[in-house]
């Protein structure tokens, strides 16, 4: 019986890490433009730009206050339009960024915030761009605590991809509910979660060491 | 060099409108070390900023080295802060950055190719004396080593001017000394102006040819350091300067009633102010040969503003009205500054 479950479990655990990474990777494009967005349209920012940054800021509120099995469900139509179907692993992905680029957004803005506001002054003294403000000095001052930050949200997807396999998503929560809860397979459901803990403490372990390296203070 | 013609500025608070500038007028000539001196609060950090146009005044106009900032958009204020060097109190480096990378960065804003940003960095590294230091991240230096690379960041773009927003203000008091002194070297070697803003006299009277103080948003005094210190008008001058040079009657003295006219066994107290090279003239000597009277020193200090020399004495004089009228008409030919401070009994039972 254990013979049939090493398969399975590689399938899944290659499309989790399939469906956490690409959606990663597309949230965080997204995500942390988003995030020096909302930081620096902010009162007293570089760009400062009320107007702009109340609109954003509420459609990002708008989207993390909406609990992300809801979200997956209620978005099914959009993800039709934009990947061709409402099934399967790629289709899985649309709700996983769409949920993790407003959470990368308010994380990196978080972390931007961090940067000591005379670092900006002593750039624009020296005659800096708002653009080499933010390539210069607020992405590499703040880099430490984004990636710090991001090692959360990578983490946040690894749950929700699992959450993605109530939509024929695939990955290992597709493989604990089907074989382990509906099929009565408590071993099945036991190695996912083992897989799914090692997992998170791998990313979290690179994650710490990735920040700390980043850190000269 | 700078010239700022009725700055004002103005900021909006939940409480209504705050001036924190109320009609600045101010000119710094080329060469000139020049200090801003105030409490918190008083204004001088926006002023400061209103030179280089961080802060863009709500009325007056900045002109630097003939061009009007107020007239600019941000494109031509970007050209022009290049040549406006400017350090602060807390230093604000690039954490994430070397000392080589820091004093790199206004370079390779302006795009300069590597190899003469080396050609430019590793001098100027030398200049600061921290050319060992180069690889280092700012967070195993120093405060002091951190100003040097916050000097070195801002002269790298070869600026004609340089701000000091309160620099030394975060340095114990032998760092301030180094800094001040490298300050003072390179305005003279590269024949920088710098504007100096601090709230400690002490920084004044180091390295200032020239102060203006600066209270509740206007300038209640300015002129040469020698004219302010020897001769200061406003009670906020006589305040900022009395941290340096105390008033204080000698202890002896301390508590006793003035009195405008001699009472029996009084002293007649006088501050002799001596200033350059008079400092060493032997003064007290003559008097006391010239005129028939007691002379005692209750109080004496030489001091130096910036490279003169500065004397100040308490004398306490007895004799004769006729004596003491003859002491008063003899240092009056002397280049020698009197104040009477009056006349004071000595304590009954003087612990000194």
């Amino acid at each position: 019986m254990f013979s049939d479950m090493l398969p399975l479990l590689t399938k899944a655990l290659g499309e989790t890490l399939y469906m956490v990474s690409v959606s990663m990777l597309i949230a965080t494009v997204l995500g942390v433009p988003l995030g020096v967005l909302l930081h620096t349209t902010d009162k007293g920012g570089i760009l400062a730009s009320p107007t702009l940054n109340r609109v954003i800021g509420a459609v990002v509120n708008a989207i993390r206050s909406i609990p992300f099995i809801i979200l997956m469900v209620a978005i099914i139509p959009f993800t039709r339009l934009l990947v061709g179907s409402a099934i399967g692993t790629t289709a899985a992905m649309v709700p996983l960024v769409i949920a993790s680029v407003p959470f990368i957004g308010r994380q990196v803005e978080t972390s931007l915030k961090e940067v000591p506001y005379g670092l900006v002054e002593a750039a624009l003294s020296m005659g800096a761009t708002p653009f080499d403000i933010i390539r210069k000095v607020l992405l590499p001052e703040a880099m430490p605590g984004i990636v710090a930050q991001l090692t959360t949200v990578v983490i946040a997807l690894v749950g929700e991809s699992a959450m993605a396999g109530a939509i024929g998503g695939g990955g290992l929560g597709d493989l604990a509910i089907r074989y382990g809860y509906q099929r009565f397979r408590p071993e099945v459901m036991l190695a996912t979660v083992v897989i799914l803990i090692a997992l998170v403490q791998l990313v979290q372990f690179v994650g710490n060491r990735l920040a700390k390296s980043l850190n000269k203070k | 060099m700078i010239k700022l013609t009725r700055i004002e500025k103005t900021y909006d608070s939940p409480t209504g409108a705050v001036k924190a500038l109320k009609g600045i007028d101010l000119t710094v000539k080329r060469g000139e070390i020049f200090g801003i001196i105030g409490l918190s609060g008083a204004g001088k950090s926006t002023l400061v900023r209103c030179i280089n146009m961080l802060e863009r005044p709500t009325a007056g106009q900045v002109m630097v080295d003939g061009e009007d900032l107020t007239a600019m958009n941000e494109k031509e204020l970007r050209r022009v802060r290049k040549s406006i060097g400017m350090i602060f109190q807390h230093f604000n480096l690039l954490s994430s950055a070397t000392v080589y990378d820091n004093v790199a960065f206004p370079l390779r804003l302006a795009k300069m190719p590597e190899e003469k940003i080396r050609d430019k960095v590793e001098p100027l590294l030398k200049l600061v004396g921290l050319a060992d230091k180069a690889g280092q991240y700012p967070a195993n230096l120093s405060g002091g080593q951190k100003q040097r690379v916050g000097i070195a960041r801002a002269l790298a773009s070869d600026p004609k001017v340089l701000l000091c927003d309160e620099a030394t203000s975060a340095l114990d008091p032998q760092t301030t000394k180094s800094i001040l002194e490298l300050i003072r070297d390179i305005n003279q070697k590269l024949s920088l102006t710098v504007v100096v803003i601090t709230h400690e006299m002490q920084v004044i009277k180091d390295i200032c040819d020239k102060v203006a103080v600066i209270d509740k948003g206007v300038i209640a005094e300015q002129g040469t350091v020698l004219e302010v210190f020897t001769n200061p008008k406003e009670a906020i001058t006589k305040e900022f300067i009395s941290v340096l040079l105390s008033n204080d009657l000698p202890t002896a003295f301390r508590g006793s009633v003035v009195s405008d006219i001699p009472t029996p066994g009084s002293f007649l107290l006088l501050r002799l102010i001596f200033l350059g090279e008079k400092a060493d003239d032997p003064v007290i000597a003559g008097m006391i040969r010239a005129c028939d009277i007691e002379c005692t020193m209750l109080f004496g200090n030489l001091d130096q503003i910036k490279a003169t020399p500065f004397g100040r004495v308490i004398v306490g004089l007895t004799g004769s009205e006729t004596g003491i009228q003859a002491a008063f008409d003899y240092l009056a030919t002397k280049d020698v500054k009197v104040e009477v401070i009056g006349y004071v009994q000595r304590h009954a039972a003087s612990a000194d």
